[in-house]
C-alpha cells in the first residue's frame, strides 16, 4: 500500500513540485540563514582566532574582544606579577586607516604585539617571515589585505610593497592566512611599539593583555587569579560554547546577540522560511488529500484500515520532506562553496544546523499529513456511495 | 472471524430484519430507513430500485459494512456474521475479505496503472505485490483488457474503466459484490455491455451481487428486485421464466 502511496504522490506531478518546492524553500533559507548568522557571528571574534592566546586580560567593564576599554601600560606588568601566570605580553588593537599609493583610504584592523616574543603573532604565515617584523616600518598584512590594499583594483599586493598608515610607511614583509575580521578590514600585524606610532596617541594605549599560565594550573584558575590580583577582567580564550561565561568568544557573540539587531534580521528570516515551509506545504498536502478523498475513501470502504490510510498520507508528506530536505540542503552547499571560497559572504554551519533543520522539515511534513489524518479519519467509508 | 461459506445456492447472503436509519437531530432528524426487511440470496443478481431519496444507497451502505443503523434497530446480517455486534476493526477486515465494490464513478486512482488499481484489494489485505498484480492481470483478461493492463485509467473510455472496476471487485474473490449505479455513467451501449460481461464473470452460486440502480435497461439483468419507496421496501419480485418482471416494474425508476 505505501509503494501506491508514493505512485499516487508522483503521479500528481503539480502537486508534488510543489510541495517539494515548498520544503526545498523552507530548508534553504533556514539552513543558509543559519549559517550565515553563524559565519558573521564568527567574524566576531576573529581577532580572538587571529590573535591566539589563552587568557585575554581586559578592562573589567570589557565584553567583548572589538570593543576594548584601553588599560595603562603597566597593568602589563601587573598580569606578569601574578603568581599562576607563567607569561604576559601586550596586545594593540584598533581600526586604522591606511593611505594607498593612489591616494584612496582603506580601513585596517591594526594588531600590534610584543617584538621580544611575537605572543599574539598571527598562527599561519604563508609568505615572509615573523621575524622580519622587527624590521623599520614592516607590517605584516592579511590575505584579504593582499587584495583590499592593492593600488589597482584586480592586482595584489606583494612583500616589499608599501602603504602609510597615519602619514608614515608600513612595508609588507608578510602575509598571513586568517579569519576575516567583523568590521571588513583586513589585519595588519605590527610590533607593539610601532603600533603605538602609527595609531593616534591617547593617554591609555594598551587594548589587552595576552597572558598564559604556568604548567600545572588550570587556565580557570589563572583568570581568576588574575582578576582577584588586579581588579581587570580574565578571559579565557577555548571557543564558543553554550553557557561559558569565562570564554570570551562566548562573551563577545552574546554581546552581539543582546545589543545589536542582527539576530533578530536573521531570525525573521529563518521564521519566514519556516513559515512558508509550513503554508505552502501544509495548504498543498491538505489540497493533495482533499482532491483524492474519494479514493481514499473508495479504499476505506475496500477495508483499508484508518491506519493504513494515515500511514499512506505520513509516507507520502514524509518522502517529500526528504526529497525536498536533500534538495535544499544541496542548494545551500552551492551557495557554500563561493561563500566559502571567496569568505564573502560570511558562512559557518556548525554541525548542529543540518539535523536542527532536519527537525524541523519533519515538524512541518507531520503537520501537514496531521490535516489530511484529521480529514481522512473522520472519513465514513460510506461518503464513497454518496457521488 | 470464522467465515461460513455459502455453499448451497440460493442461501441467503444477506439477512436484514427491521433495519431503520434516520440522520440529524432533534427537529432537523430525517428516517430514511423505516423498518427494513431484506433477504439477499447467493447465486442471485438483486437490483434495488426505487425514485431518488428514497434511501436505497443508504440500505447499500448499511449492507456493505459502511454505515450504522439506529440503535434498537433489529438485525444486519451478512453471511450469517452480525454486522451490528462487530468492533469497527472487525468490521474493516470483512469488507475487505467478503466484499467486493463496483461505485458509480469507478473511483478508480489516476495515477495508478490497470493492474495496480484491480490489485488494491489484494494488497489491502497484505498480499504481496507480486501475487496481487498476477492475480489483477488474470482477471483483467477476463473482462477483456489484457492489452490495457499498463494503461492509466485516464486512457480508457468510460466502459472500460467500468470493468477495471469489476476487476478490481472480483480480484479477491469476494461473496458479496455491491453496485451502486454501475451504468449510471455509461451510454446504453456500453452499459448493456458493462452489464452482460458482469453477469458473465460475476455470477456464481456462492456469490450474492446487490445492485443500486436507477437504469431500467438492466433489470432484465436481475433475479430479484426490490423496489423501495419512502424509506421503505414496497416489493419485491423474483424473476424467473414463468414470472417475468411486470410492466409498473420495468418502467421503475
Amino acid at each position: 500500500m505505501l509503494r501506491l502511496a508514493l505512485k499516487m504522490l508522483f503521479g500528481d506531478t503539480a502537486k508534488f513540485l510543489m510541495l517539494v518546492a515548498g520544503i526545498v524553500f523552507a530548508t534553504f533559507l533556514m539552513a543558509q540563514q543559519s549559517a550565515v548568522f553563524c559565519g558573521l557571528m564568527s567574524w566576531t571574534t576573529a581577532t580572538l582566532k587571529n590573535v591566539p592566546a589563552p587568557l585575554w586580560v581586559v578592562e573589567a567593564k570589557v565584553e567583548q574582544v572589538n570593543e576594548t576599554n584601553p588599560l595603562l601600560d603597566t597593568d602589563v606588568a601587573r598580569v606578569r606579577s601574578v603568581d599562576s601566570v607563567a607569561w604576559a605580553a601586550p596586545i594593540y588593537s584598533n581600526i586604522l586607516r591606511a593611505r594607498l599609493a593612489n591616494g584612496s583610504f582603506k580601513i585596517i584592523q591594526m594588531i600590534g604585539i610584543d617584538a621580544t616574543t611575537f605572543a599574539g603573532a598571527p598562527v599561519k604565515i604563508k609568505e615572509g617571515n615573523i621575524h622580519d617584523l622587527r624590521l623599520p616600518h614592516a607590517v605584516i598584512i592579511d590575505d584579504l589585505a593582499v587584495k583590499r590594499l592593492a593600488e589597482v583594483r584586480g592586482k595584489e599586493v606583494k612583500l616589499g610593497d608599501t602603504f602609510e598608515i597615519n602619514d608614515q610607511e608600513a612595508r609588507v614583509v608578510g602575509i598571513a592566512d586568517t579569519v576575516q575580521s567583523f568590521t571588513g578590514g583586513p589585519y595588519v600585524w605590527t610590533t607593539y611599539e610601532r603600533a603605538l606610532q602609527y595609531a593616534p596617541p591617547q593617554r591609555k594605549m594598551l587594548s589587552a593583555v595576552i597572558a598564559a599560565p604556568r604548567e600545572g594550573i588550570s587556565e580557570s584558575q589563572c583568570a581568576q587569579d588574575i582578576a582577584k590580583e588586579t581588579g581587570l577582567k580574565a578571559y579565557l580564550n577555548r571557543g564558543f560554547a553554550f553557557g561559558d561565561d569565562q570564554d570570551f568568544n562566548t562573551s563577545t557573540v552574546w554581546w552581539y546577540v543582546r545589543n545589536t539587531g542582527i539576530p533578530f534580521s536573521f531570525g525573521i528570516t529563518v521564521a519566514i522560511g519556516f513559515i512558508v515551509g509550513i503554508a505552502i506545504s501544509s495548504q498543498t498536502f491538505y489540497s493533495f488529500v482533499l482532491e483524492h478523498m474519494k479514493h481514499l475513501g473508495a479504499l476505506k470502504a475496500m477495508g483499508a484500515s484508518t491506519w493504513t490510510l494515515c500511514l499512506m498520507l505520513l509516507t507520502q508528506a514524509f518522502t517529500v520532506g526528504f526529497i525536498g530536505y536533500g534538495i535544499g540542503l544541496f542548494c545551500t552547499a552551492m551557495f557554500a562553496f563561493p561563500a566559502l571560497k571567496n569568505e564573502q559572504p560570511p558562512f559557518y554551519m556548525p554541525e548542529l544546523v543540518p539535523p536542527i533543520v532536519f527537525g524541523v522539515i519533519l515538524f512541518i511534513c507531520g503537520l501537514s499529513a496531521l490535516l489530511g489524518i484529521w480529514r481522512v479519519a473522520r472519513l465514513e467509508p460510506a461518503m464513497v456511495f454518496r457521488g | 472471524m470464522p467465515d461460513t461459506p455459502a455453499k448451497t445456492p440460493h442461501a441467503l447472503a444477506a439477512r436484514l430484519r427491521n433495519v431503520n436509519k434516520s440522520f440529524g437531530d432533534g427537529g432537523s432528524r430525517l428516517q430514511v430507513l423505516k423498518s427494513i426487511d431484506l433477504d439477499v440470496r447467493c447465486g442471485d443478481i438483486t437490483m434495488l430500485v426505487g425514485p431518488s431519496g428514497c434511501g436505497k444507497t443508504t440500505l447499500l451502505s448499511i449492507i456493505a459494512g459502511t454505515l450504522g443503523v439506529d440503535p434498537g434497530s433489529g438485525e444486519v446480517k451478512v453471511f450469517d456474521q452480525d454486522l451490528l455486534k462487530m468492533s469497527s476493526r472487525q468490521n474493516t477486515k470483512f469488507r475487505s475479505t467478503s466484499i467486493g465494490f463496483i461505485f458509480q464513478a469507478f473511483n478508480l486512482i489516476p495515477t495508478l496503472t490497470c493492474t495496480e488499481n484491480v490489485s488494491v484489494p489484494l494488497l489491502i489485505q497484505g498480499k504481496s505485490t507480486r501475487h496481487a498484480e498476477k492475480r489483477a492481470r488474470e482477471v483483467l483478461d477476463q473482462v477483456g483488457l489484457g492489452d490495457r493492463m499498463k494503461h492509466r485509467p485516464t486512457q480508457l473510455s468510460g466502459g472500460q474503466q467500468q470493468r477495471v472496476a469489476i476487476a478490481r471487485a472480483l480480484v479477491h474473490e469476494p461473496r458479496l459484490i455491491i453496485c451502486d449505479e454501475p451504468t449510471a455513467a455509461l451510454d446504453a451501449k456500453n452499459g448493456t455491455l458493462v452489464m452482460e460481461l458482469f453477469e458473465k464473470v460475476a455470477r456464481s452460486p456462492d456469490r450474492a451481487v446487490l445492485i443500486v440502480t436507477h437504469d431500467n435497461r438492466i433489470f432484465s439483468h436481475a433475479d430479484r428486485i426490490a423496489a423501495m419507496d419512502d424509506g421503505k421496501i414496497v416489493e419485491v419480485h423474483d424473476v424467473t421464466g414463468t414470472n417475468p418482471l411486470p410492466e409498473h416494474l420495468r418502467h421503475h425508476e
